[in-house]
This record gives C-alpha cells, structure tokens and sequence, in this order.
C-alpha cells in the first residue's frame, strides 16, 4: 500500500492548509468588567495568531459589571467560528454576537485629525472638515484639530485628503458597534 | 457552614468542603499561613512531592483516575513556575486541577519583590481560567467557583494565587449555593434535531464507524457504558484516540485498536474508507488526521463534543453536537431504539468482511528475538502478567508511550494514564504516585523511557516516603527512542543527541533511594522478573534492558494520509518516505 509514497508533501505536522477568502467580521463580546478580561481576549488573539483590525473595550453597565468589548478581525470563514467559540468559552465572556452576520449592525468611530498650516491650505482643510461635517476641536494660527465622527472608511477619506493639507496626527478610537432595532445584544 | 476564619484556613477547608483527601504540594515562604492551616487538620491530607512539576502530574495522575478534581498547593516565584508544564499538560489533556499558587503580598505586587512572578499573567493561557484573589471577601467564592469550573464543562487546570496578606486576613467563610459567572454555563443537552439527524444517518451507513477520544472519559463512567452499550446495538466498529483508550474494551471483537500515527492499521484504513464518521468527544488532533484534505474524505461526520471550539476547528463536520457525550449518547440510544433502528445487515456484513482483511495484515506484528528483549514482548508479557489484576498504568512520552498504547488493553476507563497533547517526558512517574494514593490496593505501573524517567526521577523519594508501591516499568532502549526513529526517518540516521549517554545504574539508583531496583536483559528471564516485580509491595524501578534499533510501526509520517501508513515489515526505507520540504515542518 505504501510501495509508491506520494512525494507531494509530508512532514511531522500536517501542512498549511489552502489558502481561502478572508473576511471581516466585527464581533461585539460582552464581558464581566473584571481585571484580566482584556488580557484574557487579547492573549487568545494573539496566541492563537489571529488579527486584530480594531479594538474597543468600555464598560457599559456599571451596576452589572459588565463591559462591551467591540472587536474587528479577519480570518477564513472557519477561523471566524473558530474565533467567535474560542472567546464564548473564556470564563468571564457572556456572549459574543457576530455583527457583521447579523447584517443589522451600524458601526462607527471617533477620530482626532491634527492639521497645521497655513494660507490656503489652511482654508482648504476648513472647508473639507465642513463638508465631512468635522468639527474643529481645538485651533491656534497654525493647526486644528478636528473631530470626526462615522464610518471607517469615511475617517479614512478624511484622512487621506488633509494629508497634503498638513496632516500631522491622528487618534482614532477605533470600532463601536451596535444592533439596530429594540432588542438588546 | 458559616464561620470566621483566616484566609489560609478557609483554602483547607473549603478543599475539606469539596471533599478533597490529599493535596500535592511543596512549601515556602508565600504560603506558610497554609502550611500551618494544614498542620492544624487532619481532613485533607498533604503529600510533599520533590519537585512542583511533580505535585501537578501527581494530581493528574489522581483526577484520571478517579474522575476527581487534583489539588496542588506551591509557593510564589519558582514555585508557580515550576508548576507550569504540569498546568498546561493538564489543560492540553482536559485534566481537572485546582492549584492554589502563594503570591507576595497585596502591596508589593508589581514592585519585583523577593520570588514574586506574574503568576496570573504566566498561567493565563495554560488554564482554563485563573484568579490573582484580592480581597478576602472573594476568597470562599473563588475557591469553590475553581472547584466548579475545573470540574465542569471541558475540564481543566484552574490557578488561584493568593498574595500572603489575603492568607493572614480574617473573613466570614461559607460554601456558595451558585456563581455569579453568568457566562459560564457548559451545555450538556445536544441539540435533538441534530441526535435525531445522526442517528438516521447512522442507520443508513453502509461503511459506519465510531471514533472516541478523551471526552468519553472526561464524561464519566457511565458514557463509557452507554459507548459500549451503543456500539454493540448498531454493529458498528469503533477505534479510539490515545485518550480515549479503556472506554470501550479491547477485548471486544468490535474494537479496532488505536487509530492515527501509531495505530493500526484497519483502525486507520476503516477510517479513511468510512461513510459515516461518529466522534464522540475526540478533537481531530493533527496526529489523528495527518493531511487534512485525505483525512477520510468520503465520510459524513458526526462530531459530538462538550466544546463548541472543538468542532469544525480542524476537519468540517456535517452533523455538529454540542453537549455532553453521556447526556447525548443516552439520547442516541434512546432514539435508535424507539425508532426500531436497525444497521443495514447486508452493508454491514460486506464492510466487516473488508475490516477482516486489513486485521489479517496484522499491523502491529513484530519480529520476535531469543537473544534480545523486544520492547514490544516486554509489554506483552507485562500485560499477560497483570491483566487479571486491578491495574493501573501510567506512561511517560515516546517509543514506550505509544508500544504501551498498542500492547497493553484496557477493558475499563480511567485506567490508563498518559501525556497525549503536550507529550510531557517525565508526566508518569509522578503521575503514578497521584494513581497509587488514589488507589491504594490496587497495582499501579508506569511504563517508562530511560530519558524520560530521568526528567522527574525525584518523585520516587516521594513515594517511598508514603509508602506507595509504584512499579516503575523502563523500556531501556539506550536510546531517546522516538527522537532517534524521526531522526532515521528524517535526517539520515545521524542520531544527534539522541543517546542516551552516561545512564545511571537503575538498579543502585533505586537502592539509593530506598527503592528495590530490578534488572532484566533476557526474554527469558522476562516472566520470572515481572512476577517478582509485582509480588514486592514496595516502590520498584524495574530496568527493562530492550533492543536499541526496533522502531515503532505502524506509522503514518504526519502530513500523509490514512491510507499511506508504513508497516513494520513494509520494506520501504524510511529514508524515501519522507521529502526535503516536509523536514522543515517537524
Ligand atoms: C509521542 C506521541 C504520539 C502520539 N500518537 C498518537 C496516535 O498515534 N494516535 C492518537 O490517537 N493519539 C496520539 N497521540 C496523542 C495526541 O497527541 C492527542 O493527545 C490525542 O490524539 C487527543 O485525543 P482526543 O482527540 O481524544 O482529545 P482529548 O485531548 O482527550 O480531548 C477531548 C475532547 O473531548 C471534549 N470533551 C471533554 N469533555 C467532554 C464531555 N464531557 N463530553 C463531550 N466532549 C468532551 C473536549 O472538548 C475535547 O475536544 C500521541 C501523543 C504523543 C505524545
Ligand atoms: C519534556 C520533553 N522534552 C522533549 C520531548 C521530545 N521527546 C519526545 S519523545 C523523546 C524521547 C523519549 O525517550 P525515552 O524516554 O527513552 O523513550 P523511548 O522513545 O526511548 O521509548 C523526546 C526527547 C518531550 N516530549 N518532552
Ligand atoms: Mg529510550
């Protein structure tokens, strides 16, 4: 049976398996507001060698001690279950519910854009903030700092256009999302 | 019970509420306020164990085979970080443990005191959860709360560190009725739909197969009964995972042996060929599936297991049941037989009669010598020797391992004790003495390498102290067994580092240590020495002189598929069956 081993591959371990699509998925993870939790999470992520695209902690409801986790990542469709089961089984996590399945989730985020400069540029930016419905936060002669909030890819656009414009830095508070309708998590 | 108490008093008695009888442990100077809780009682008895390692395989040994909770008390610092191997063999192997850890006190935490380690941030990911206790208010609460969650669910190690000033404190000590961890609730109920679902794809298989694991154990006793209960109603074979050997009896004619990189073959080739694949509480391990796209590759699976990570993480299923395997093969049988179920007959005659001609290969034979000890004979005849007996048998990792594993049989769980997920060298010694305290009257033998056993050899001092007539069983090849059979099948035979060099003399060594010592180099004199081995109720190091060169076989070099094993006597050189880009995997 073994007379004509294929020569293909073959090794101690099994080998890596075949490349599939990645996806996205952002998935909320309610939590008791315990210390370790956040270690708890982040520790399973990165040992197990999954991404982290985005990451979010608050508590939420301070009586209940509980805290929202709001994580974006990409993996394979087996390595989102994987990931989704890996953290429903840490002890302090209650549920994890998978937004972007859920299909019914609005996603936002804040971001801090520092611009300075001067003359037109300056007058470029203000404009732009205006359109993109950024508010100037704090400003002297030769920077602002605007806020803005919504989308990822609406901060990213932003972004990208006051980079020419004096871009100096950004802070960004990363993904909250929520469900819409009635119904909690 | 509600009463006031020190913090190092409510840990023995809250180990007293939960029952526990002995606890392994080792002193110093972070948990000396327990050390006088336990010099104070009488209910949960200490034993001092010669290294931290030793106390955590020691209690795995104890929670194995017993289906207890083992308890673990050492120190800060070197103490905790001894302890690690042992807690994440414990969490590899689904193994209850609750191992209090001392921790220097509240305020000196973080300031690199005097043996302070990061015991909680260390032990996070070998545990399946873990405390760092700050308040004396919590301390009852999660002591019982680690007895619960280590118990429960998937078991597995739980640490509770408890800084010197929390163990001085004096608090109000009671049992909890409930937890308030809301997230944690392991389901044991399966779906029904889905038991429904499988079991009329189990009635409809033309080539069906079971395949066990560890979860049949971790379920208890009575899954094993229901297994075998299962098994014999649908006329189905089952084979099993290296954990989950004894919960279905060897000697029954529809048990296959040991499937995967060592099994055999008709458990490996029935595998492959099967039409319907029924795990019960077995993880698709990478030794069990080998390459992953040839693993069985025209079966419907059916995959039952307490934890929902298990399922789909390294082979897709078809039917995934998330419960408990007890609770979800009660309904399975409760099903198959009020739906008058019955297994196609024809079908089923016509795949026995294939099973037939794979066992007539008989895979795991070997060639027999008069002159040397076949490591394979040593376990024959030691199986022989004690199969009528009330036997217990640990291991330690290798060549040995895996002979034990296809030798020895088990007609019971619980009965066989071995490192399966992390392969920890030096697990069976200690773990034996675990077994013996667990198990008083009962034989209790570790089957064991020379390298391995040299790993946690102290703890035989440990069981000469209380008394514990371990039979401590070396295959002496001479050799890091297993190490050298890869290092011929991968790198040209050039056994770098594998010999073992300098042995000690096994026989003076155990004499030394208060031990008998035994040695055998004929076959011949092999049934004489075994029987005089078992007849002296003393710790015994029995040193077992076995051919250096014999390999290992079946085998299926991982990365291969089920049905691209090599056999013993296959006469293919090792040397070809293995590429140049595979080595880089190993
Ligand atoms: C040198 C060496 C060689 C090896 N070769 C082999 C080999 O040839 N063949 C082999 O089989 N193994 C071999 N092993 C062992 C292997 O590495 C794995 O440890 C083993 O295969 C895993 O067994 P398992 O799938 O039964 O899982 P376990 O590790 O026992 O896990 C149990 C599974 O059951 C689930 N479970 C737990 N409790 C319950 C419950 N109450 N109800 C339902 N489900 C539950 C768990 O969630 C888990 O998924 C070898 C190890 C070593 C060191
Ligand atoms: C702690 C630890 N270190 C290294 C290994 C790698 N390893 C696996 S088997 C083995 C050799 C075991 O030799 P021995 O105990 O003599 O058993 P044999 O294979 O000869 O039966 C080694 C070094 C391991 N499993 N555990
Ligand atoms: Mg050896």
């Amino acid at each position: 049976m073994n007379a004509n081993v294929p020569s293909s591959s073959t090794s101690h371990y099994p080998n890596a398996p075949m490349a599939q699509k990645l996806e996205t998925h952002t998935l909320s993870v309610l939590v008791d507001n315990e210390p370790g939790v956040l270690a708890r999470v982040i520790g399973l992520f990165s040992g197990r060698g999954y991404n982290i695209e985005s990451l979010t902690v608050s508590e939420t409801e301070h009586a209940k001690h509980l805290s929202l986790i709001t994580v974006v990542t990409t993996g394979t469709p087996m390595v989102i279950e994987q990931i989704k089961n890996q953290l429903d089984r840490l002890v302090p996590v209650h549920r994890v519910v998978d937004m972007t399945l859920s299909g019914r989730s609005i996603e936002r985020e804040l971001a801090m854009v520092k611009v300075a400069g001067k003359g037109d540029n300056r007058v470029e930016a203000l404009r732009l903030a205006d359109a993109f419905r950024a508010r100037v936060i704090d400003a002297t002669t030769e920077s602002f700092v605007f806020e803005i909030t919504g989308k990822s890819d609406k901060i990213e656009q932003f972004v990208a256009l006051m980079l020419p414009l004096g871009l100096v830095e950004v802070s960004r508070t990363g993904i909250a999302a929520i469900a819409r309708g009635p119904e909690a998590m | 019970m509600t009463k006031e108490m020190t913090g190092a008093e409510m840990v023995i008695q809250a180990m007293a509420d939960q029952g526990v009888k002995h606890l392994f442990g080792y002193p110093g100077g972070a948990v000396l306020p327990i050390y006088d809780a336990i010099f104070a009682q009488t209910e949960v008895k200490h034993i001092l164990v010669r290294h931290e390692q030793g106390a955590v395989h020691a209690a795995e040994g104890y929670a194995r085979s017993t289906g207890k909770v083992g308890c673990i008390l050492v120190t800060s610092g070197p103490g905790a970080t001894n302890a690690v191997t042992g807690l994440t063999d414990a969490l590899c192997d689904s193994i209850p443990l609750v191992c209090i850890t001392g921790q220097v006190p509240t305020h000196l935490i973080g300031n690199d005191a005097f043996q302070e380690c990061d015991t909680v941030g260390i032990t996070r990911p070998c545990t399946k959860h873990n405390y760092l206790v700050k308040r004396i208010e919590d301390l009852p609460r999660i002591l019982h709360e680690a007895f619960h969650i280590a118990s429960s669910g998937r078991p597995g190690p739980v640490v509770v560190d408890i800084p010197k000033d929390i163990q001085f404190a004096k608090g109000v000590y009671s049992k909890p009725k409930e937890f308030p961890h809301t997230g944690y609730k392991p389901k044991l109920k399966g779906d029904i739909e889905a038991i429904k679902a499988a079991v009329e794809l189990m009635a409809n298989a033309k080539r069906p197969m079971f395949y066990s694991g560890g979860g049949v154990i971790n379920s208890g006793k009575h899954a094993s009964a229901l297994l075998t209960e299962l098994v014999r109603l649908t006329g189905f074979p089952i084979t099993s995972t290296l954990m989950g050997l004894g919960a279905y009896p060897a000697a029954d004619p529809q048990w296959m042996g040991m499937l995967g990189m060592h099994g055999t073959m008709e458990a490996n080739m029935a595998m492959h060929d099967c039409d319907v694949m029924i795990c019960v509480g077995a993880r698709f391990d990478d030794r069990i599936t080998g390459r992953i796209d040839a693993f069985s590759p025209g079966s419907k699976k059916i995959h039952i297991d307490i934890d929902a990570s298990s399922i789909n993480k390294n082979v897709k299923v078809d039917i995934p049941i998330v419960g408990d395997c007890a609770h979800v093969l009660q309904d399975m049988l409760r099903l198959w037989k009020a739906q008058g179920k019955h297994n196609d007959k024809k079908a089923m005659g016509d795949w026995w009669k294939q099973i037939a001609k794979w066992r007539e290969r008989k895979s795991l034979a070997y060639r027999g010598s008069n002159e040397v000890i076949k490591p394979q004979y040593a376990i024959q005849r030691l199986y022989e020797a004690t199969k009528d007996k009330d036997v217990y048998i640990t291991t330690e990792v290798g060549q040995h391992q895996m002979w034990a594993a296809q030798f020895f049989h088990f007609q019971e769980p619980n009965r066989w004790m071995t490192s399966g997920g992390l392969g920890t060298m030096g697990y069976g010694l200690p773990a034996s003495v675990g077994v013996q305290l667990a198990h008083p009257k009962s034989l209790v033998i570790d089957i064991a390498g020379e390298a391995s056993v040299q790993m946690t050899m102290q703890e035989l001092s440990t069981a000469v102290q209380y008394r514990l007539p371990v039979k401590i069983f070396i295959l002496n090849n001479g050799y890091m067994g297993m190490v050298r059979q890869w290092q011929e099948l991968l790198h040209g035979n050039r056994y770098s580092e594998s010999y073992s060099e300098a042995l000690p003399d096994f026989v003076k060594l155990a004499e030394a240590m208060h031990a008998v010592g035994i040695r055998c180099e004929k076959p011949g004199d092999l049934d004489h020495a075994i029987k005089e081995m078992i007849d002296i109720d003393r710790p015994v190091l029995f040193d077992c002189i076995v051919d250096q060169k014999e390999n290992c076989f079946p085998m299926i070099p991982s990365g291969k598929a089920h049905n691209e094993m090599i056999l013993g006597d296959s006469g293919v050189s090792l040397d070809d069956a293995i590429t140049e880009e595979g080595k880089m995997l190993v």
